[in-house]
């Protein structure tokens, strides 16, 4: 127990030690990305411009909930990473400051876009497409063809074989749901996931849920974003990306900063260092297989390749304000969710 | 508080104490939080005393800024003319009364009208003209200087004659009462009021009426091939898992007390294990086992020829993991209560020719029904407000605390909707509590007076023994594979896909270098680890503290507003973690109360939330003490502080040792509150562990949880041995010596 002690006090007065010095320029970083991809940016602005950085990692919801609880008095300086809706939300709801970055040229229009779209209160730093992985094993001790396309998804063979998360829950699974509205039109959407419902085994909580129960073996086909497919593929799991055939929406991850930021100027400069290409080729060394915004950043040949993606003219505009999201939730819910399965 | 039998002027030593206290706040300490611990004393280096971030309260009013606290000195000196009075004159306590309750008001409310932008209220504003100045959260200064006025006026409401004029009693009801207002019911109260307000910011019934209807909470489509509501649906789980933690929890507390099984040890031990497990752990050991591709499916469905399905996901999933994970809390509930009915009642009813079936069901099975109603109505709470296990097995079986996180933090951002449904269930929470009431009755269950009490359990009747056997075995053996599970689980490359065995996951987190500078902690999970450790150690005594004094304040002694105290104590155990935290950042990021981002802010959260076992424990082993064990003690001359200390406090050590546990153990695997309090500096374990998770990283998380479990482990071994065991009258060393 004495070298227990011993460490305890140890990292007590490292504690101490550490927070008398941070008198220094310093930043607050939210960060609603994985782990090491968060952990990796937070060194790696330390080490390009050596201001501390105080890092915490939330999903992008929970971390919308904090800074909207933090309002009145608030604690975080730049917000980055995570699906771009709560950022869009986040604009509307006057929680984030506009800011335009010199470093926009070196940016995809994609990026540039979704800043436009918010008053240049967030901006797009990766993208990611929508599409659905498949576990091989099951599908193949199952006797079930591999699918291709959105449509394909709704034959009966696949009764209790799909799953995918609660639009009303999931970030992810909204943008399935705007989607599929936008590729299909408003009545041809809602009849895809009414048939889609038929077929869905459970309807999950969280967005990457899905993919995950595939890769253990729980679950035959996840409709989630490509890039989580990928991931557990990479990870072991015997798992199969698929780019559905009709063409396919998109999130963009982004970027914001929060209004009333203590440490306003060094919000700025990780703002403008988190567009470079060095500072987004990072996403390589922890696996993350998002496209980045910037065009000069390097991509895993592992990632989606976005080109070869049909990839629909997704309006983040319209699909992102509050009043369609609630809109088109009610109407899943009163008119998808009830129907039997 | 010394005996103050000779009354003379002066003769007021805790009077004296508070003032002096509260002088050292308002003129000596930092009126406002200061950015490091107060202890690390840099802040007498800073511009102490009159820099604007160091200054005590004096120098901020007597520079003329902030002249709001002026008045404050005022009533720090009113109570002088107090210690010169005796006790028994009446303007003694009037001055008191007077000093106090103004001063405490007066504190509260400059600290909630003037915030970090000035004014807090536009009327204010207009009242008083614009304001230049502002003001931060309250530091060490405040602190004490509130506590003094407090105190004071406790002191005062005794001295008018309040129980007995007990400076004790009163003053601890004053300071529970004041806490659990400060870190239970303002902030909760603070959130649910967001059921009321429309999107354009005003309050409205209308909303809450139109939230509080709706299909998705009250839905009845489950008996038509669709889903039931989440009310409905957290409703029925939380009664099955009430009844059958209970029923469990009794077996086991019957085995280890009244039967001469041998390996009572191990089953102590194992009772505990469910407790101290991180929750997620337990749900993926499930899914491993019984899930679609799950070990034992796997191997029924072979077996009968059948194909698998997903049957553990929604209800029968839930209810599983839940009765393994509370089943433990209803045995530490339990274990005292059984230890403490006397087996002189059982000694005469087998006197008067009942046999061992006869005495257990009409002495034992009765005089345990304080424990019994406490269990269930804890195991109901639990389940309710249980996140982790719905989360992974619910399946499309939805729960209130998971649509609660899901509509804080879902694509829906419907703070108000999370606030309905926190007030449906609480209501839930609340009706279970008055039928545990309402069963209880007015009955009496005391069994320990102190007299004659000698004598050995009895036996469990054959009848009974067996079945409670074959159950606590089953249990047993589900139990031990699931840990053989989780512990396997953390040494092999990726669970359930490549068995290779592996010490990579432990070498990543746990990893040091013995360096010439002493240890090199190199690991990445070290830091969440020790500080999770910290704040764990620190929240532990505390709880039980407070728990237990407030145990003995419901159970001893009367006071008005003793049920709505009652209930209020257990309302941040009732409400989902999600909301506690959102609540608490709502409520302390802004000043009066400032702690947002420090490790103060988890302590917190951690003693409130935890508290409720502490005292559920502590009224359940209370209620079997005799009043006239206190009596006796008052009559010899103690008073009540001594005789809880010296009478009460020894005879529930079986209590204490479940509080100490329970919150020891709850701060290091809690998870939903924590994920909305944890920062840069303060990162828990479990938030450590589900970042890891959703990174696939299961074998870290796993390795990470299997140490936190062995931690654990040695923990409560310490605490046990620190605490000790009780020898309940002359019991123990009989028994001993019969057997």
């Amino acid at each position: 127990m004495g070298r227990l002690h011993q460490s305890l006090l140890a990292t007590a007065a490292a504690l101490m030690v550490s927070t008398s010095m941070a008198q220094a320029a310093k930043l607050t970083f939210y960060c609603s990305a994985q782990e090491d991809w968060c952990q990796s940016m937070a060194r790696g602005f330390e080490e390009a411009t050596g201001i501390d950085v105080n890092m915490t990692r939330k999903s992008s919801g929970e971390t919308f909930a904090q800074i909207k609880a933090e309002e009145a008095n608030p604690k975080g300086d730049v917000w980055w990473g995570g699906t771009g809706d709560p950022h869009l939300q986040a604009a509307e709801e006057g929680l984030t400051e506009p800011y335009v970055s010199n470093m926009r040229g070196e940016l995809n229009d994609w990026a540039i876009s979704q800043a436009t779209s918010a008053d240049d209160k967030t901006i797009g730093i990766y993208s990611g497409a929508l599409g659905y992985g498949f576990n091989s094993d099951l599908l193949a001790s199952n006797n079930l063809p591999e699918p291709k396309c959105w449509k394909d998804l709704l034959k009966p063979a696949y009764k209790g074989h799909v799953q995918m998360a609660n639009p009303n829950s999931s970030g992810t699974a909204y943008t399935t749901l705007a989607t599929m509205v936008q590729l299909f039109g408003e009545d041809g959407g809602f009849d895809f996931m009414k048939a889609l419902h038929k077929n869905i085994n459970q309807y999950t909580k969280s967005g990457s849920a899905p993919i995950k129960a595939a890769g253990r073996g729980e679950n035959t086909i996840g409709i989630v974003f490509m890039h989580d497919a990928v991931k557990q593929a990479v990870s072991g799991f015997p798992i199969k990306v698929v780019a559905p055939c009709e063409g396919t929406g998109y999130e963009i991850g982004s970027m914001s900063i929060i209004k009333g930021a203590r440490n306003l100027d060094e919000a700025k400069k990780f703002y403008d260092w988190a567009l470079t290409a060095d500072a987004q080729s990072r996403a390589l060394d922890v696996k993350a297989y998002q496209v980045p915004s910037n065009k000069g950043a390097k991509t895993s040949p592992s990632a989606p390749d976005l080109s070869s993606i049909k990839l629909i003219d997704y309006d983040f505009k319209k699909y992102g304000s509050s009043a369609e999201r609630k809109r088109l939730l009610k109407k899943w819910d009163d008119e998808v969710s009830t129907l039997p399965q | 508080m010394v005996k103050t039998s000779h009354q003379q002027a002066f003769a007021h030593p805790t009077l004296l104490l508070w003032l002096i206290v509260g002088w050292a706040g308002f003129f000596l300490l930092p009126w406002y939080g200061v950015e490091d611990s107060i202890f690390t004393f840099t802040w007498m280096t800073e511009g102490y005393p009159t820099d604007d971030d160091v200054a005590p309260a004096f120098f901020h009013a007597l520079g003329g800024r902030k002249i709001w606290l002026l008045p404050l000195v005022a009533f720090l000196i009113g109570p002088l003319f107090a210690l010169r009075r005796d006790k028994s004159d009446p303007l003694h306590a009037k001055i008191l009364i007077i000093c106090g309750a103004l001063g405490f008001g007066w504190l509260i409310a400059q600290g909630f009208s003037i915030g970090i932008r000035g004014w807090n209220f536009q009327w204010m504003a207009s009242l008083f003209g614009p304001l230049e100045d502002r003001q931060f959260g309250m530091g060490t200064g405040a602190m004490l200087t509130a506590s003094a006025f407090l105190f004071m006026l406790t002191q005062g409401i005794a001295g008018r004659g309040a129980v007995n004029g007990d400076i004790f009693v009163v003053g601890a009801i004053g300071f529970v009462v004041t806490i659990v207002a400060a870190f239970v019911f303002y902030p909760i109260l603070n959130m649910l009021a967001s059921a009321f307000v429309t999107q354009e910011k005003t309050y409205s019934v209308t909303v809450f009426f139109e939230k509080f209807t709706d299909r998705r909470l009250w839905g009845l489509g489950c008996f038509e091939g669709g889903r039931c509501g989440a009310a409905w649906n957290s409703l029925i789980l939380a009664i099955l898992v009430g009844f059958l933690t209970t029923a469990l929890g009794l077996a086991f507390a019957l085995v280890v007390t009244r039967t001469g099984f041998r390996f009572k040890k191990v089953l102590r031990a194992l009772t505990v294990l469910p407790i101290i497990t991180p929750p997620f752990v337990i749900g993926l050991a499930i899914i491993l086992l019984f899930g679609l591709s799950g070990n034992v499916t796997r191997f029924v469905a072979d077996f009968l020829d059948i194909s698998a399905t997903r049957w553990v996901y929604g209800m029968p999933g839930v209810l599983i993991a839940q009765i393994l994970a509370f089943t433990p809390i209803a045995f530490l509930v339990l274990i005292g209560v059984v230890e403490g009915v006397s087996p002189s009642m059982e000694e005469a009813a087998q006197t008067l020719r009942a046999d061992k079936w006869q005495t257990f069901k009409t002495v034992t099975l009765p005089l345990m029904r304080p424990g019994l109603a406490n269990a269930f109505l804890l195991g109901f709470i639990e389940s309710m407000a249980d996140f982790g296990n719905p989360l992974v097995l619910g399946g499309n079986f939805d729960v209130l605390s998971t649509e609660i996180f899901f509509a804080i933090v879902g694509a829906q951002y419907d703070q108000g909707r999370a606030a309905v449904l926190a007030i449906v269930l609480l209501g839930f929470t609340l009706a279970a509590f008055w039928a545990q009431r309402f069963w209880l009755g007015k009955k009496s269950y005391t069994t320990m007076t102190g007299k004659g009490d000698s004598g050995v359990h009895p036996l469990l009747p054959n009848s009974l023994a067996w079945p409670v056997f074959v159950v606590a075995g089953i249990w047993t053996l589900f139990t031990i594979t699931i840990y053989v599970m989780i512990v396997y689980g953390s040494f092999v490359e990726l669970w359930g896909v490549r068995n290779t065995l592996t010490f990579k996951h432990y070498v990543t987190a746990f990893s040091m270098k013995l360096t010439d500078g002493g240890i090199h902690w190199t690991g990445s999970a070290w830091d969440s680890f020790w500080t999770t450790l910290q704040i764990a150690a620190i929240a532990a005594p505390l709880t039980a503290a407070v728990g237990l004094v407030t145990a003995y304040l419901l159970t001893r002694q009367n006071f008005a507003g003793k049920n709505a105290f009652e209930f209020g104590t257990m309302l941040s155990f009732a409400i989902p973690g999600t909301v506690i935290g959102v609540s608490y950042i709502l409520a302390f990021n802004v000043p009066p109360i400032e702690i947002t981002g420090t490790g103060i802010i988890l302590v917190v959260s951690f003693i409130f939330r935890n508290m409720p076992v502490g005292v559920r424990a502590g009224i359940a082993s209370m209620s079997q003490l005799d009043k006239s064990l206190d009596e006796s003690s008052l009559t010899l001359g103690a008073n009540s502080w001594q005789t809880f200390l010296n009478v009460i406090l020894p005879l529930l050590k079986p209590a204490i040792l479940a509080a100490l546990v329970y919150s020891f153990v709850r701060a290091m695997t809690a998870i939903s509150a924590v994920i909305f309090l944890v920062s840069a500096e303060y990162n828990m374990a479990t938030s450590y562990i589900i970042g890891r998770v959703e990174n696939n990283d299961y074998g870290l998380a796993i390795a990470y949880c299997t140490t936190l479990i062995v931690v654990m482990l040695l923990a409560v071994a310490l605490l046990q041995l620190l605490v000790g065991r009780t020898n309940i009258g002359r019991r123990l060393n009989q028994s001993r010596t019969n057997v």
